[in-house]
């Protein structure tokens, strides 16, 4: 059939039917309603925290609008900031989610880096495994976990129970699965003609490692930075069972037993500092959102 | 000074067999071009060279050397991969000068290898690019450069110029043996493009099964090839393999493809060929080019035959027709003023002092 006949023959069309930007105006439209209320679905807590933050005690449990702040006040803050405890609080867990990050990222990226690429009898039923131990819940592990203090306490006589840096031997329990995960994708994705173009050129495995998989997979690595830093900082059931005196609590278990005196829950303090326990993650999030996504996203598609 | 020597290599995946001894002898500044079907064995050859899979068997030695368990980068070798394998993170200076740095090269030494390299591949305003920000024949230059700048004994290629499209592939392939021409390096490259494989190199290596099915200069394996295999593997379009008798009527042979079309066999191969007369399962090889349309003066060994054509394929420079015969599909080249027309009887010319007779049981041209 020639061109003319073919454009004679077609029925004439209204010219939005079926449009490409009609379409699209409209799934954008859904789009947004629902972005919008899931956004405020999800805001709406860390909203009511900052308004409670900004109340005295006497208008929180006053019976007026509980959105609206009628006599605005810092002296939440001014208590909390001012107050030893939520200082050392801070302080502890700073130290334990950097040495946790630090840490986690040592053990996982040597591990996920031999189990991608250094090709040994059971990588592959290992590189499971590493998955396999992610999926305990934390719930499960904190008794044995107890036990295996008791007795290594019986051995060395070093006791582990109460105190804070504790912490930083029990999280890499949580994160260093995760993490490892996460770089082994990472760096299954690097194309295996990288390594070998690097072991022509010279470079042994650990040259290998720091001079090329760590500054290709950096993404990933900022992603499993941020999930470890994450787990480490909200970590609630470990502190909770572990550590009881004041001064060697983490900041999310300071503010709960701190600030709820048997059945007074000094509501204003609690929501400042849950607020300002929440800030360090935000921000992190907030600039390095971009690499996060890239990191997880990365086993998925190949690059 | 670097002649490769491969001895009865062998190479075993579990099960299978990748390769099943290959012997071969890659002279000093030679250009070997390792060729075959996907899966024949060329690139893990290749590979085995380089060290970057362990030999099951057999020796290889590089500058008479056996280097068996030396690892890739004692073994002074430089390799450029398909996907050019370049570092993301590096501008072009860093991934070139990465191996020199790695082994503690003089900063002023690199710089000036470097620049040199540069210079041959003409990528000197690259060098501070990433990777990233190159194109398919660019970064196909600085893997090239990568490899020069070590001045290496023995260049690997293996298929460089697959992921790059027609046009530049063919610039490429002149580029690439122009810079063998400027750094006389021995050099081993892969590739599964017959072309490529003619064009490039000083002796062609024609793999299938693991095995080397024939070694020898681009002419000899278009002219004289040893097995069906090579036969139908170089040129393009491909050899036409006609079943055919060899029978002997009043002392002289003919060729016998059906009871229409029969043809006397060359004088001068009469001797060579009288031993099989009667064989079961032979098979006449013809090139294309080698059918032609019928002309006015007759060479010797040429013979004019009636075909009904099938179909017409205008090149331009040439007429491609196709006709079967004893169920095969024959493919003749005719010039494109000769009046070739789909369903219509064509008077044809075989030039049979071209012609290659061989045996289909054992694979061989006799």
């Amino acid at each position: 059939m020639t061109n003319a006949a073919a454009t004679a023959d077609a029925p004439v069309r209204p010219a939005h039917y079926g449009s490409m930007s009609r379409d699209r105006r409209w799934a954008m439209r859904w789009s947004y309603f629902f972005l919008v209320l899931f956004a405020i679905f999800f805001l709406m807590p860390p909203f009511y925290m900052l308004l409670t933050s900004l109340k005295t005690s006497g208008e929180i449990s006053a019976a007026t609008n509980p959105w609206w702040v009628f006599d605005p006040t810092l002296e939440n803050y001014i208590a909390l900031l001012t107050k030893n405890e939520f200082l050392i609080f801070f302080r502890n867990s700073a130290l334990v989610s950097v040495c946790v990050v630090s840490l986690t990222m040592v053990i996982s990226v040597l591990a996920a880096f031999s189990l991608a690429r250094m090709k040994f009898w059971g990588s592959a039923t290992l590189a499971t495994g590493v998955f396999l131990t992610y999926l305990v819940p934390d719930t499960l592990l904190f008794i044995p976990l107890f036990k295996m203090f008791a007795w290594f306490r019986d051995l060395t006589g070093i006791e582990l129970i109460n105190h804070w840096w504790t912490m930083i031997i029990l999280y890499p329990t949580l994160s260093v699965p995760f993490a490892t995960w996460i770089m082994i994708g990472y760096f299954a994705s690097i194309p295996k003609e990288l390594d070998e173009a690097a072991l022509i050129d010279g470079a042994s495995w650990f040259q290998t490692l720091t001079k090329i998989f760590i500054p290709v997979a950096m993404p990933g690595i900022i992603a499993a930075m941020i999930f470890s830093f994450t787990v480490s900082w909200a970590q609630f059931l470990y502190p909770l069972a572990f550590t009881t005196s004041s001064n060697e609590l983490l900041l999310p278990v300071g503010i709960v037993t701190t600030l709820i005196k048997g059945d007074v829950f000094n509501w204003g303090q609690i929501m400042t500092g849950a607020l300002l326990g929440a800030a360090p993650p935000l921000i992190i999030y907030a600039f390095l959102m971009d690499y996060y996504v890239a990191g997880l996203t990365a086993g998925a598609t190949k690059g | 000074m670097a002649q490769v020597t491969l001895r009865k290599v062998i190479k075993k995946y579990d099960e299978v067999q990748a390769v099943r001894g290959v012997d071969l002898d890659i002279a000093d500044k030679e250009f070997i071009v390792l060729v075959g079907p996907s899966g024949c064995g060329k690139s893990t050859t290749l590979r085995m060279i380089a060290g970057l899979e362990e030999i099951t068997g057999g020796d290889i030695a590089i500058g008479g050397n056996i280097v068996n368990d030396v690892p890739p980068k004692d073994r002074d070798i430089a390799m450029v991969f398909q996907n050019y394998a370049l570092y993301p993170h590096m501008n072009v200076y860093e991934n070139m000068s990465f191996g020199l740095k790695l082994k503690k090269t003089p900063k002023d030494e690199i710089d000036k290898r470097v620049r040199l390299a540069a210079g041959i591949l003409d990528i000197t305003e690259l060098l501070d690019r990433k990777p990233k920000a190159l194109s398919g024949g660019q970064r196909q230059r600085v893997a090239m450069g990568r490899a020069i700048v070590r001045d290496p004994k023995v260049f690997l290629f293996d298929e460089p110029l697959s992921n790059l499209d027609a046009k530049l592939r063919v610039q490429m392939r002149t580029e690439i043996k122009k810079v063998h021409q400027k750094v006389r390096t021995t050099t081993v490259y892969v590739t599964h493009d017959q072309v490529e494989a003619m064009t490039l190199a000083d002796r062609v290596v024609v793999m299938n099964a693991g095995l080397i099915e024939q070694v020898g200069t681009p002419n000899d394996l278009y002219h004289t090839p040893a097995t069906k295999f090579v036969a139908g593997f170089i040129g393009s379009p491909a050899m036409n393999f006609i079943p055919c008798q060899l029978e002997q009527a009043a002392g002289a042979l003919r060729i016998r493809v059906n009871d229409k079309l029969s043809f006397p066999v060359p004088a001068e191969r009469t001797a060579r060929y009288t031993p099989h007369v009667g064989k079961p399962k032979l098979v006449l090889g013809l090139r294309p080019e080698h059918i032609i349309e019928t002309r006015p003066h007759v060479e010797p060994n040429q013979h004019d035959f009636d075909m009904n054509i099938e179909v017409v394929e205008p090149m331009g420079m040439e007429t491609l027709v196709y006709f079967t015969v004893n169920g095969v599909e024959i493919c003749g080249r005719v010039n494109p003023n000769a009046g070739a027309a789909a369903a219509r009887t064509m008077k044809l010319r075989a030039d049979l002092s071209n012609m290659h007779l061989i045996d289909d049981t054992t694979g061989k041209v006799l």
